[in-house]
């Protein structure tokens, strides 16, 4: 008798299955889990209090990001909370003979970015992290999954977690992103096409030409951003792609392990026939360059389009939730999208901090200026990009252009660590999430791509990249 | 974990929908290295003005629900961020129990590893749900975890479904990684046997 086919998914989860309860809940092994310094120290205390060890104190790596300086960190952390929790993290480390980063090492940078840099990643693993954009792992076909405390706790003590499996869903995208749109785009399209919940108790699988003729980094993006769709955890199948991203990376496997791993990682890909509980369809050429609007990352439209109105939407509370948006954005029903003036530019965060966001960002930014009404930053996801990007000379090109050349770390993504918008500031960012506040009371966030984020900075407004750069040169 | 009893207190009405983590407790109060003390800080930058004093209009700054229990909310509440500071923020101001359509996955997860209990209704039991809180404290909600029912003021009741492994953690007060280590064999099992096969899945240093 044939086996039932499997999802990617399907697979992956029963080859971590420990055990299965009448009720359906399972104990899942998690083979690895990041940890940085917002949302574990509570995690320590819990093991403490119940003088509990860590199992596999290798299936951990720890490092800081969301709350450290982005300047002039080698002077010290001025910020006397966020100082005390990087310390702390440090502290855990050792005490639990952990592996750790140091805030002031190369390899320092956003877990997001990290994992994969350092080979941490693999694919077929299960992996965790107490933050909700771990789906970014599963760009290299690992079931990664964002966390909360007590869950970081239960993986320290247990090196599993209890959960029920999640559906499957996926998203084929068809064909090939038109000349200046970038995965960021799509998967902006995709949220404000399946909306802010639309992946809810879901995996999504990642399909179609589109997403194989990718890069990794790319796959990276729209894995990040799954989250903002509410799946719990996004997947593409591990290619050859993955394979040479990997090969060579400090933690990837060595020597006859590699052969073995690969030749694993093979056999990874949905069956032919597989069952998927949603599935959903796009044309990739029907993909234009975005930016958000409202205050949902579901809340976008193309680059060309107009601020919606609310009076053509049927649904009184989805009506009234656009009505909030607009009013918390400052923007008027049927203002260009192109007319909307910025006040500072964010190039970074674990949805667009790696070496190809970059080059993408001076690629527009070369031979023009940061408008004068705008401060524009760039902060790389891990101190081994800023050296390749500088080995490249992309930061004198940045710099000279008037942007700000920072060090790694979540930064403005978030607003925690003192890069933010002030009241009423507005900005163009590469970041996952346009809520209410995230990067600053009162700040309002547009969501774009690394290219459309320098073409707002030097234009002063969210402009098309394309009129700015002739993509089929760039490309 | 303190076992979850059955009670019957205020209920704040929160219609909007998709309200996120970060409007919950915004990043810049991620900064503690403690569970508690975050109440104060529950949606804070729509519940205070810039200068520290409390939004008049903000609904728990109202006299009747700045006790509430109970928090009736619009679809897909907790969407977001991770941070288990949310579902802390919730309880440490007095939240026992969360009631909407949807949830986010993430945010489920964490409250329930917190005994706040988070119930799923239909649109049009929320949206009655809704009505009742907006009478104050004129309109006392009891949930009633062991028998799986939510009784309204005027003593009508909605049955709602929970995971019975989730239901016996709360009504024990039970940790859940007690439970979990109960299995350590056949977790040691696992590990044995995902070692001999995939030897290289097992951990690597820096």
């Amino acid at each position: 008798m044939m086996a039932e086919p499997k999802t990617l998914f399907d697979k992956i989860w029963d080859s971590h299955l420990v055990e299965e309860k009448d009720d359906g809940t399972c104990i899942i092994y998690i083979d690895r889990q990041i940890i940085h310094e917002i949302t574990s120290a509570q995690a320590f205390d819990g093991l403490r209090e119940t003088n509990r060890p860590v199992r596999v104190p290798d299936a951990h790596l720890l490092v800081a990001d969301h709350n450290v300086p982005t300047k002039g960190r080698a002077d010290g952390i001025e910020n006397e909370e966020s100082r005390i929790q990087i310390e702390l993290l440090e502290k855990n480390a050792k005490e639990y003979g952990l592996p750790f980063i140091d805030f002031l090492d190369v390899r320092q940078g956003i877990v997001h970015v990290i994992g994969p840099e350092q080979g941490f990643t693999q694919p077929g693993l299960t992996l965790v992290c107490g933050d909700s954009h771990t789906a970014t792992h599963g760009a290299l076909g690992a079931l990664a999954f964002g966390i909360g405390t007590s869950e970081v706790e239960h993986v320290l003590a247990t090196q599993t977690l209890l959960q029920k499996q999640a559906q499957n869903m996926r998203i084929t995208v068809n064909g090939e992103l038109r000349p200046g749109v970038t995965a960021k785009d799509m998967i902006l399209a995709i949220i404000g096409k399946i909306g802010t919940a639309g992946g809810t108790g879901c995996v999504i699988e990642y399909a179609g030409k589109a997403i194989e003729d990718m890069s990794v980094e790319g796959r990276m993006t729209v894995c990040n951003m799954t989250i903002e769709a509410g799946a719990r955890a996004g997947l593409v199948a591990p290619d050859q792609k993955v394979f040479d991203y990997l090969a060579g990376r400090p933690m990837a496997p060595k020597g006859a392990a590699w052969e073995q791993a690969v030749a694993y990682w093979k056999t990874l890909i949905s069956d032919p026939g597989a069952k998927y509980d949603i599935e959903v369809e796009m044309d990739a050429a029907d993909i234009e360059p975005q930016a958000s609007w409202g205050t949902s990352p579901e809340m976008v439209a193309p680059i060309g389009a107009v601020v919606p109105n609310p009076a053509d939407i049927d649904d009184p509370a989805k009506r009234e939730t656009v009505e909030g948006a607009l009013k918390y954005m400052d923007l008027t029903a049927g203002q260009k999208m192109t007319e909307i003036y910025v006040d500072k530019v964010f190039i970074g965060s674990c949805t667009n901090s790696r070496i190809e966001d970059i080059r993408a960002a001076a690629a527009v930014a070369k031979g023009r200026k940061v408008a004068d009404s705008v401060y524009a930053m760039v902060v790389p996801g891990s101190g081994l990009i800023k050296e390749q990007a500088e080995e490249e000379g992309l930061d004198q090109i940045l710099i000279e252009a008037g942007f700000d050349w920072r060090e790694p770390g979540c930064s403005m993504c978030l607003g925690m660590n003192g890069d933010m918008l002030q009241p009423g500031e507005r900005s163009a960012s590469t970041s996952n999430r346009n809520f209410q506040g995230r990067q600053g009371p009162g700040g309002r966030t547009h969501l774009v791509s690394p290219a459309m984020a320098a073409a707002a900075a030097v234009t002063g407004h969210l402009a098309d990249v394309r009129e700015l750069v002739d993509p089929q040169a760039a490309e | 974990m303190k076992k979850f009893e059955t009670f019957s207190g205020v209920a704040v009405p929160f219609p909007g929908h998709n309200i996120d983590t970060d409007r919950i407790i915004p990043a810049r109060f991620l900064k503690t290295i403690k569970r508690t003390g975050l109440g104060v800080n529950l949606f804070n930058d729509i519940r205070y003005n810039e200068d520290g004093s409390e939004k008049e209009d903000f609904v728990l700054n109202q006299p009747a629900y700045r006790k509430s229990e109970v928090l009736v909310a619009g679809d897909n509440f907790g969407c977001g961020s991770s941070r288990e500071h949310a579902p802390w923020a919730l309880t440490d101001f007095g939240i026992r129990c969360v009631i909407s359509t949807s949830f986010a996955d993430i945010f489920f997860n964490n409250s329930f590893k917190n005994g706040l209990l988070l119930i799923r209704v239909s649109a049009e039991q929320r949206d009655a749900l809704l009505e009742d809180a907006a009478r104050g404290e004129n309109a006392r909600i009891s949930i009633d975890l062991e028998n799986q029912k939510i009784v309204r003021p005027d003593g009508e009741e909605i049955p709602f479904d929970v995971d019975p492994f989730r239901k016996h953690c709360l009504l024990e007060g039970l940790d859940d990684i007690g439970i979990t280590l109960q299995s350590g064999e056949k977790i040691s099992d696992f590990e044995a046997k995902q070692k001999a096969a995939m030897p290289w899945m097992q951990g690597a240093r820096v």
